[in-house]
C-alpha cells in the first residue's frame, strides 16, 4: 500500500506520520506538497496534524483552498482512502468531506494528554482490525477539538454508524469528564457514509511504538494497510 | 550636539561616551549612538557579569562550541551533536504575558535552528507571584498560554520545566526557556560573515517598529507627543517561524550558506556587527533594501527594531539564487541588503547617505567591563538564624498541606496546555525527574532538566548555586542519564547594588565548583539583571539547564513505584536540615534558616551509584528527594505509579519527626526494587561508599509512614493524590 | 473603500469564549450584563471595485472564507470617510 502524507505550510505531524509509516510499519510512503496538483498514485492520503497556514482564521480554513486539496477531494470522490488526523480532521470538516465543525475546547485551553477512545464501528477500512467496543489509549493535542453538528445531523450520524470513535473513561463509559474537549456525543472520530474518509482528533502516530507508552494507534494504520 | 541629557536617555555614561569617541576617533551621530546604547547595554555586552562568568568551566573533550555563539554544542557520539541554550524573557512577559512568553520561545528556537539543528524540545522555568492573587493568576495564565501557543504551533514539544510561586515575583515574573536541538556534528553553522564580497541576505518577516530602543524607552518621559516612542510590544508569528525553520534547515542541509544569525535583541545592529566581528570582516548594508512593514521608519528605527522571525544570512554569490528559490518555496523572501566587506567596519547607507560608519570591534568587543562592588547583605545573618517551631501534632494534616502547596502540587494544569508529544520522541513525559527523548534510530536517548531553588540561593547563594547544579544532575541520574553539558540563566536584581553583586558572585562560584566536581562544561547561557520592582529585587534565581545522555534508552527509569511487594530503599542519609524547606514555607510561612548543606563529592558518588544500578538493571523506580522531603518524594512515587499503589515505610532515627519526614537533606534518592535484588543493591552502595537502607515496601492502597513504631502518616493514597492533583486547578477556579 | 465584516457564532451554537467573558464581568460586579457573544472583526480594504460590485463580493468572501456557515454568521458594513455610513 502506498501512503501520501500531505505537507501544508504549518503541518507539524507530517514527519511523525511518515516516520511511523516507513520505519515502524514498513510501508511505502511519501510527502505530498500542498502546491502540487498530483497525488502521484497513492492508495491512501493522510492529512496530518499541525497548524496549517497558522490556523489563524479557523483551524483548517485556509488549507481548504490549497491546490492539492482539490485533488484530495476528487480522490475521495473516486473512493480513495483519506485519513485526517487532528488538523487533518478539521480540514475534512472545512472542505465538507465530513459534516460538522470544530469549536474551541470547552475549557478554552489547548489539551495534550492521553485519552481513551472506544471503537464504535469496527467494520470500517480504518478500524476493521479492532474488536467492536475495543478501547484504545491514544493522545490528543488540540485547541479546537470540540465537535459540533446540529441535532438532526448528529442523529443521522448515529443512525448510519458514522461515529467511529468516542471519548470514554478507562472503563469504556462515554461520561462527561471523559469528554475532555466537550464534543457533541463524545465524538472523537467520524467516517463518511461511503466509508472511505475518516477524521479523528487523537493522534495514532503518537501511539504506535512501545517506547512512547502505547501502541494502540497502530491498529488504525494496520487496518488501513490490510483493507481489501 | 550630543549633550548629557541625550547620553542619559541612551543609558550611556560620560566615561563610556569618552571611550566611544576614543575608539572611533570622532563624535558619533545619533544613529551610531543608538547602536552603542544597545550593544553596550548590560543585556548585550554582559559588562557587569563578564568578570564572574569567566569562572565557570567551559572546556571539555565533548565541547564542540562553548559560550559566544547562538547556542552551545556538545558531541553526543554517533556523529551527532546536541545544540542547546536557555534564555530569559522576564521583562516582556510582565508587560504582556502572552506575547512576552511567546516571543521568548520564538527567540530561543531561532538560536537553535540557526546553528543547523532541528529543535526537538523546549523546557521552561517559570516564577510567578502567589496564585491566590488574581493578578498573578492572570500573568501565569498568559505566560503558559503564550508558551503553548508558540511552541505547539511550531511543532516543538514542551517536555518539562518547573514553576514556583513567591511574592517577590509578583511584579517581576521570570520566564526562562530552554531549547535543544540535534544536528550532525560536522554540519554546525556559525554566525559568521566570511568572504569579502559575499552577499548578505535578509530573510523572514518585514521590519516594523517593534520593541524599539529599550534604552530610550526606559528614560523617555511619556507624554502625549512622545506616545509614538513607546516601544511596541513584539508580537510573535509562530507560523512564520515554522516556515523560517524549515527553509533555513533546508538551505543548511544543502550547504548553500556560509553563515547565519537570528535577529533577536538589537535586531539588525546586533546580527550585522556580531557576524562581522566574529570573522574579522565588515558588513555594508543599504537600509532602502530592508523589507519594511511600516512607512517612514528612520535609519535608527530600522537598525534597532526587534521585529520577530527574521534572520541574516551570508551566502556565496553563486548560491544566492538557490537560497532564494528555497525560501520562495516556503513563501518567504530572501532579499540581498548588502555584502561582506574587508576592513572591519559596519557601514550603513540610507537614501544614498552614509548613516553609520563604525568599527565592528568597537561595537561588539570593546565595551568596558566592570568589576562592580560586592558586599554580603547585612540582613543575611539574621535571615539564616532559625528557631524551629514546635512539632505539629497532626502530621497527616501538615503532610496534605505540603502536598497541596503549589511548589509541590502536580503541574499538569500547566503541561497539559503544551504539546509535549509532537515529534514523537518523548519517552518520559512531564512530571518525572527529567524529560527523556529518544533519538530515532539510535540506542541512545537524551535527558533534560531545568532546575533552581531560589529560596536556597536567597538564604545562602554559594550553597544554593552548588545545589542547583547537584540537584539537576541528581534528577538526570534518577532517569539513568549522565550529564554532558550545562546552560544557565541567571536572574538577579540590579547589579549596581553591592548586595546583588555579592549574591551573583557567590552563586557563580558555587555553580563553578559543582560543575568542576561533576566534570560538566558550561556552554553558554544568559544573564538577566535589573529584576527589581520599587527597589526590591527578586530572589537570586539561577536556573540550570542540564543535558544528560542515556546510553541505552531501554534501561531508562521512571519515578513511579512499579509492583506490589517491591522494596523501597533510601539512598543517602537524613540530617536535621529544615532551613529553607518547603515545609517551613508552606506550613509556617517561614522563609529562613540555612539551606541544607551539600557535600559535592558525596553527591557525585550517589549519582555514580544510581547510574551503575540502573545500567545493571537493578532498580525499578528512582525519584530524587527535594522540596517536601522524603514523605513527598515517596508519595509522588505512589502517584506516578501506573496503578497508584501505596507503600508502608518504617523509619528509625533520632531526628525530630518533621525533620525526618519533610527535611530537605541533599544527596538522597528513593528507589524501589524487587526483594531478590536487595542484597546486591546494598552491596553496590557499600562499594561506592554510599549509605543505603531498605525503609519499606510498595503495595496496598494506603500511604503509611511509621516512625519509632508509631504511624505518623496514615492516609489513603487516593486522598493524598487528590490534594496534590487538584491544588493548582482549584486556585485557578477562584473568582 | 473599507469594509468591516463581523463574524460571530450562530445563536444556536454555544460560545464558550463569550460565556467566559460574561462570567468574568459578573465577578467584577457588572451583574447587569445579560449575555456576551464573542466574534471576529475583519477590516478589508478594496481596490478598483464599485460599491455595487462590493455589495455582491463581500457576502461571497464572508460566506466562502471568513466564516464557517455551519457554526458562524456574519454581518458587514462599508466604512467611508471615517466611520459607518452604510449598514448591512
Amino acid at each position: 500500500m502506498k501512503f501520501g502524507v500531505v505537507v501544508f505550510p504549518g503541518s507539524n505531524c507530517d514527519r511523525d506520520t511518515l516516520f511511523i509509516l516507513q520505519n515502524v510499519l514498513r510501508q511505502e510512503a511519501t510527502f505530498l506538497w500542498h502546491k502540487d496538483h498530483d497525488l502521484g498514485r497513492v492508495d491512501c492520503v493522510i492529512l496530518p496534524g499541525g497548524f496549517s497556514y497558522g490556523d489563524y482564521l479557523r483551524s483548517g480554513a485556509i488549507a481548504k483552498f490549497s491546490p492539492l486539496i482539490e485533488e484530495v477531494r476528487e480522490f475521495a470522490e473516486r473512493g480513495g482512502l483519506v485519513l485526517g488526523i487532528c488538523n487533518g480532521f478539521q480540514i475534512l470538516l472545512e472542505i465538507g468531506l465530513l459534516p460538522g465543525a470544530m469549536l474551541r475546547n470547552k475549557n478554552l485551553k489547548f489539551l495534550c494528554q492521553h485519552v481513551h477512545v472506544r471503537v464504535e464501528n469496527a467494520r470500517t477500512a480504518f478500524t476493521h482490525r479492532a474488536r467492536p467496543g475495543q478501547l484504545l489509549r491514544i493522545p490528543i493535542a488540540h485547541f479546537d477539538g470540540n465537535y459540533y453538528a446540529p441535532a438532526e445531523a448528529l442523529s443521522k450520524l448515529e443512525a448510519s454508524n458514522q461515529v467511529v470513535l468516542r471519548y470514554v473513561d478507562e472503563n469504556g463509559e462515554a461520561t462527561e469528564p471523559a469528554n475532555v474537549n466537550g464534543s457533541a456525543a463524545n465524538i472523537a472520530g467520524l467516517i463518511n457514509p461511503e466509508g472511505n474518509v475518516l477524521g479523528m482528533m487523537p493522534h495514532p502516530e503518537r501511539a504506535s511504538e512501545a517506547i512512547l507508552g502505547s501502541q494502540d494507534g497502530r491498529l488504525i494504520f494496520e487496518s488501513t494497510i490490510l483493507w481489501r | 550636539m550630543i549633550d548629557p541629557k541625550i547620553l542619559a536617555d541612551h543609558n550611556i555614561t560620560v566615561k563610556e561616551y569618552e571611550r566611544i569617541i576614543r575608539l572611533i576617533g570622532r563624535e558619533p551621530n545619533l544613529t551610531e549612538l543608538g547602536i552603542f546604547s544597545l550593544m553596550w547595554s548590560e543585556h548585550c555586552s554582559y559588562k557587569s557579569s563578564k568578570v564572574h562568568l569567566r569562572k565557570l568551566p567551559t572546556k571539555a573533550e565533548n565541547v564542540i562550541q562553548g559560550p559566544g555563539e547562538n547556542a552551545g554544542v556538545i558531541d553526543i557520539g554517533d556523529g551527532l551533536a546536541v545544540v542547546f541554550k536557555i534564555e530569559s524573557h522576564n521583562h516582556p512577559s510582565f508587560i504582556e504575558p502572552f506575547q512576552g512568553a511567546a516571543t521568548g520561545v520564538g527567540g530561543i528556537l531561532r538560536d537553535i535552528f540557526t546553528m543547523g539543528a532541528r529543535p526537538i524540545a523546549i523546557l521552561d522555568s517559570l516564577r510567578f507571584g502567589p496564585l491566590d492573587k488574581s493578578t498573578n493568576r492572570a500573568i501565569t495564565e498568559g505566560v503558559v498560554a503564550g508558551i503553548a501557543s508558540y511552541g505547539n504551533s511550531v511543532g516543538v514539544p514542551t517536555v518539562g520545566g518547573e514553576v514556583h510561586f513567591q511574592e517577590r515575583y509578583s511584579k517581576n515574573p521570570l520566564v526562562n526557556v530552554l531549547c535543544l536541538g540535534v544536528a550532525h556534528k560536522n554540519k554546525i553553522f556559525l554566525a559568521k560573515a566570511e568572504g569579502a564580497g559575499n552577499p548578505v541576505l535578509y530573510v523572514g518577516s518585514k521590519t516594523g517598529r517593534d520593541g524599539i530602543h529599550g534604552a530610550t524607552m526606559a528614560s523617555a518621559e511619556f507624554g502625549e507627543e512622545t506616545e509614538q516612542k513607546r516601544p511596541n510590544v513584539q508580537v510573535g508569528d509562530p507560523f512564520k517561524e515554522k516556515l523560517l525553520l524549515e527553509a533555513c534547515l533546508e538551505v543548511m542541509d544543502k550547504n548553500l550558506i556560509t553563515g547565519i544569525q537570528d535577529m533577536g535583541a538589537a535586531g539588525l545592529t546586533c546580527s550585522t556587527s556580531e557576524m562581522a566581528a566574529r570573522s574579522g570582516t565588515g558588513i555594508a548594508i543599504d537600509l532602502d533594501l530592508v523589507p519594511q512593514r511600516e512607512e517612514g521608519m528612520t535609519p535608527c528605527e530600522i537598525m534597532l527594531s526587534e521585529s520577530q522571525e527574521r534572520m541574516l544570512i551570508v551566502a556565496e554569490k553563486e548560491n544566492v539564487a538557490e537560497v532564494q528559490r528555497i525560501f520562495a518555496k516556503w513563501d518567504l523572501d530572501a532579499v540581498k541588503i548588502g555584502e561582506v566587506t574587508k576592513g572591519g567596519k559596519l557601514q550603513v547607507t540610507s537614501r544614498g547617505d552614509v548613516v553609520v560608519d563604525l568599527p565592528v570591534e568597537a561595537i561588539v568587543n570593546l565595551c568596558p567591563s566592570y568589576r562592580r562592588p560586592a558586599r554580603k547583605p547585612a540582613t543575611l545573618k539574621s535571615l539564616q538564624a532559625l528557631k524551629l517551631p514546635p512539632l505539629p501534632l497532626d502530621l497527616d494534616k501538615v503532610f496534605l498541606q505540603i502536598l497541596s502547596s503549589p511548589a509541590v502540587a502536580d503541574k499538569e494544569w500547566v503541561y497539559r496546555q503544551y504539546d509535549h508529544m509532537v515529534q514523537i520522541n518523548t519517552a518520559l513525559l512531564p512530571g518525572a525527574d527529567a524529560a527523556v527523548l529518544r533519538i530515532k534510530g539510535k540506542k541512545k536517548g537524551l535527558a533534560v532538566v531545568v532546575d533552581g531553588n531560589s529560596l536556597y540561593t536567597y538564604l545562602d547563594p554559594r550553597t544554593g548555586g552548588k545545589i542547583a547544579v547537584a540537584e539537576a544532575c541528581r534528577n538526570l541520574a534518577c532517569v539513568g542519564a549522565r550529564p554532558v553539558g550545562v546552560t544557565n540563566c541567571l536572574n538577579f536584581g540590579n547589579p549596581e547594588k553591592a548586595d546583588v553583586m555579592w549574591q551573583f558572585k557567590e552563586v557563580i562560584e558555587g555553580m563553578a565548583e559543582a560543575c568542576r566536581v561533576f566534570s560538566i562544561p558550561v556552554t553558554g547561557g544568559n544573564v538577566s539583571f535589573y529584576n527589581d520592582t520599587k527597589g526590591v529585587s527578586v530572589y537570586p534565581t539561577p536556573v540550570l539547564g542540564v543535558i544528560g545522555l542515556v546510553e541505552d534508552i531501554s534501561q531508562m527509569v521512571s519515578p513511579g513505584f512499579k509492583s506490589e511487594g517491591d522494596i523501597v530503599v533510601l539512598i543517602g542519609e537524613t540530617k536535621e536540615e529544615l532551613g529553607g524547606s518547603e515545609y517551613l514555607r508552606s506550613v509556617f510561612n517561614l522563609e529562613r534558616g540555612k539551606p541544607p548543606a551539600i557535600d559535592l563529592e558525596k553527591e557525585k558518588r550517589v549519582h555514580e551509584m544510581c547510574l551503575e544500578a540502573i545500567s545493571r538493571g537493578l532498580i525499578r523506580s528512582a525519584h530524587d528527594i527535594s522540596e517536601g522531603g522524603l514523605a513527598v518524594c515517596a508519595a509522588e512515587s505512589c502517584f506516578l505509579s501506573p496503578a497508584k499503589i501505596g507503600c508502608i515505610l518504617d523509619l528509625e532515627s533520632s531526628l525530630r519527626a518533621d525533620a525526618l519526614l519533610f527535611g530537605e537533606t541533599q544527596s538522597r534518592i528513593i528507589v524501589s526494587l524487587p526483594s531478590s535484588i536487595l542484597a546486591s543493591f546494598l552491596a553496590l552502595a557499600k562499594e561506592n561508599g554510599v549509605e543505603a537502607a531498605p525503609i519499606g515496601t510498595c503495595g496496598g492502597r494506603r500511604f503509611i509512614i511509621r516512625y519509632a513504631g508509631r504511624k505518623v502518616i496514615n492516609l489513603p493514597v487516593e486522598a493524598c493524590w487528590r490534594m496534590w492533583k487538584e491544588a493548582i486547578p482549584r486556585l485557578f477556579s477562584l473568582p | 473603500m473599507k469594509v468591516r465584516i463581523l463574524v460571530s457564532f450562530k445563536e444556536s451554537v454555544l460560545d464558550p469564549q463569550g460565556q467566559t467573558v460574561k462570567n468574568a464581568l459578573h465577578t467584577l460586579g457588572y451583574g447587569f450584563i445579560k449575555d456576551v457573544r464573542q466574534g471576529k472583526v475583519f477590516e478589508v480594504e478594496l481596490e478598483g471595485l464599485s460599491e455595487d460590485q462590493a455589495r455582491t463580493i463581500i457576502p461571497e468572501i464572508a460566506d466562502r472564507v471568513l466564516a464557517n456557515p455551519i457554526i458562524e454568521k456574519f454581518s458587514w458594513q462599508i466604512l467611508s470617510d471615517g466611520e459607518k455610513v452604510q449598514q448591512n
